[in-house]
């Protein structure tokens, strides 16, 4: 092991100084949200948590804004969203790869460009079409199984999981795929039961990465949700910083709540999300 | 193998495999047409009309919400926000990706921890960093003035000060896409042979001389891919924008070209889809332009190993 110099101790002193001050923001919401309004706007701010106080989240539950429903509403959408992408994405790379059909490059390149089209430039038009849109003869939106309708539809195919599937299905033996054939074993049940067993954290990848996007989605969810027990939570949370600019306590405890399910997604999942994040990078 | 001749593609065009292959694919066409490529051309489409009251497009007005953009002031405001938010966001994100990542490759102990730590932004959607960013910065009894005052520095207007409320929005941009940066440099650091490495050693160059003359530059297909990648989703930035300034900031200060999309079609019943849709033209073709610069010099110009 290498010795202490002045220049290590140097090093980590910066490098733990840097990793402060990302950890910080992370520290004090949950610190915040444990906090009691008198300590939260202390002066000079007080940054340890002087035991734990429960109002805060008594409160996010309590107030105008629905917290509770809405974290349902976005579990809904992003586990629909998740589940229909990674559907699709197989059945997609699964032609991609195993199939031989007319124009498959071509297609495929096709597939890619639609990646390049920023959601910003075409939220527009898509707005007009699904609120243009009726259901049973109401307006699309007008009820909550419209408006989930609405807040997941454009999102149940990404090309990005195509791409990566099929990255992952192009390092499948081909000689194992034509013995199974051989064997008698059918496009469906080579599906099910080889392929997708053996490429899990391939769809983990897809899967988790899906997951953080769609449970991040700010823009449409802003769109289509328009009462406040049809909106997503991430735009619950942002509404309750423009209504309760005077009890951070209470933001803090509901974006606490609202990075739960993410944070354990990051803790423990590390290791399939830098798969999925970082596919471009490294080639 | 069949050969490549004219009947036997007709023939595998038709063959029952290449109708299951189309079935497999339909999902994904599906929704890429209604939602990808038909909005596409609608988008060009409105941007050359005018729009009713409820946004429907309504006559043809040609060209004349891009000669409106191009000759107002207000335009050019907008895109050179767009501008200093890219500068004020990228440069930052990635200089500071590339101190940590050789900060960690100095053998440090604990690597995973310190990972860990850089990688929980990820945790926090836009909406919740802005938020708690929100907190921080709020004027009276926010921490980011607690904090100064104690070191004796007046308080700062940091959403509400024209001068700051861009960096303020940027900071918290860079924050939340530290993490990204940090994991995609890792991995490319990663993907160094360990020959070059130990060829250094033996030479006698270690830590920052190492750093300095063979990790920076070898990572230099990282570092130009995280540079387009930031760019084009600082050029797409919106939650963070509208959250942290809902009216785009003090004197128009955070009016980015996305906000502006969103403005112009949605705020105060406006609903100029039209001129917002010549907008996201621009911005489309903007970010069009980046794409292709990334492919165009990514695969010719970066060294690869």
């Amino acid at each position: 092991m290498r010795q202490l110099t002045v220049g290590r101790v140097i090093t980590y002193a910066v490098l733990i100084l840097a990793a402060l001050a990302v950890v910080f923001p992370v520290y004090y919401v949950i610190a915040g949200s444990i906090m009691s309004p008198g300590q939260i706007s202390a002066y000079p701010p007080d940054l340890f948590p002087h035991g734990i106080f429960t109002g805060n989240y008594e409160g996010a539950s309590s107030s105008g804004t629905p917290i509770g429903r809405q974290y349902l509403n976005s579990i809904l959408q992003t586990s629909i969203i998740t589940t229909s992408q990674l559907i699709t994405s197989v059945l997609a790379a699964y032609a991609f790869v195993f199939m031989r059909m007319w124009g498959r490059t071509v297609l495929f390149g096709l597939f890619l460009a639609t990646l390049m089209v920023p959601w910003e430039s075409i939220v527009l038009p898509n707005y007009l079409t699904i609120t243009g849109w009726e259901l049973g003869g109401e307006r699309l939106t007008a009820s909550y199984a419209g408006t989930m309708l609405a807040l997941v539809l454009p999102f149940l195919a990404n090309a990005f999981g195509v791409f990566l599937l099929r990255q992952s299905f192009l390092q499948f033996p081909t000689e194992l795929r034509d013995a199974a054939t051989i064997d008698g074993c059918g496009h469906w049940r080579f599906l099910r039961q080889i392929l997708i067993p053996l490429n899990k954290p391939a769809l983990m990848a897809v899967g988790l990465y899906v997951f953080l996007s769609a449970w991040n989605q700010f823009f449409w969810p802003l769109l289509i949700g328009d009462s406040a027990d049809r909106r997503t939570l991430q735009i619950g949370i942002s509404q309750l910083n423009d209504a309760e600019a005077a009890d951070p306590g209470l933001i803090l405890a509901g974006v606490t709540l609202s990075i739960l399910p993410t944070l354990a997604i990051v803790i423990f999942g590390q290791r399939f999300i830098v798969r999925g994040l970082t596919a471009g990078a490294i080639r | 193998m069949t050969t490549r001749s004219a009947p036997a593609a007709a023939r595998r065009r038709f063959s029952p495999a290449s109708l299951v292959s189309w079935l497999l694919l339909t999902p994904c066409l599906v929704i890429f047409a209604l939602f990808i490529v038909w909005p596409l051309g609608k988008s060009v489409s409105l941007s050359l009309h005018g729009s009713d009251l409820f946004g429907r497009p309504d006559a043809f007005v040609g060209l004349q919400h891009y000669r409106d953009m191009l000759g107002s002031a207000e335009f050019r405001h907008i895109l050179w926000v767009t501008f200093a938010f890219v500068l004020l966001t990228v440069i930052p994100g990635v200089l500071g990706g590339l101190f940590i990542v050789l900060l960690l490759e100095q053998h440090i102990k604990g690597i995973r921890i310190f990972r860990t730590a850089f990688a929980l932004p990820f945790a926090f959607s836009v909406a919740s960093a802005s938020v708690i960013f929100a907190t921080i910065y709020n004027p009276a009894i926010g921490l980011a003035n607690g904090l100064l005052g104690r070191f004796g520095v007046d308080r700062i207007g940091w959403l509400t000060d024209p001068d700051w409320a861009l960096i303020s929005v940027a900071i918290t941009t860079v924050w939340m896409s530290i993490g990204y940066n940090v994991l995609v440099l890792s991995a490319g650091i990663g993907a160094i042979p360990a020959e070059i490495n130990e060829a250094a050693t033996l030479d006698g160059a270690g830590g920052w001389r190492a750093s300095r003359y063979i990790t920076v530059p070898m990572l230099g297909p990282q570092l130009f891919f995280l540079v387009v990648i930031s760019t084009i989703q600082s050029l797409q930035g919106f939650g963070q924008i509208k959250i942290l300034t809902p009216e785009g900031g003090p004197e128009q200060s955070t009016k980015t070209l996305v906000y502006s999309i969103y403005h112009t079609a949605f705020a105060n019943n406006a609903s100029d889809f039209g001129a917002a849709s010549a907008q996201a033209i621009v911005l489309l073709v903007i970010l069009l332009a980046c794409t292709a610069i990334q492919f165009g010099v990514l695969e010719r110009r970066v060294h690869y190993k």
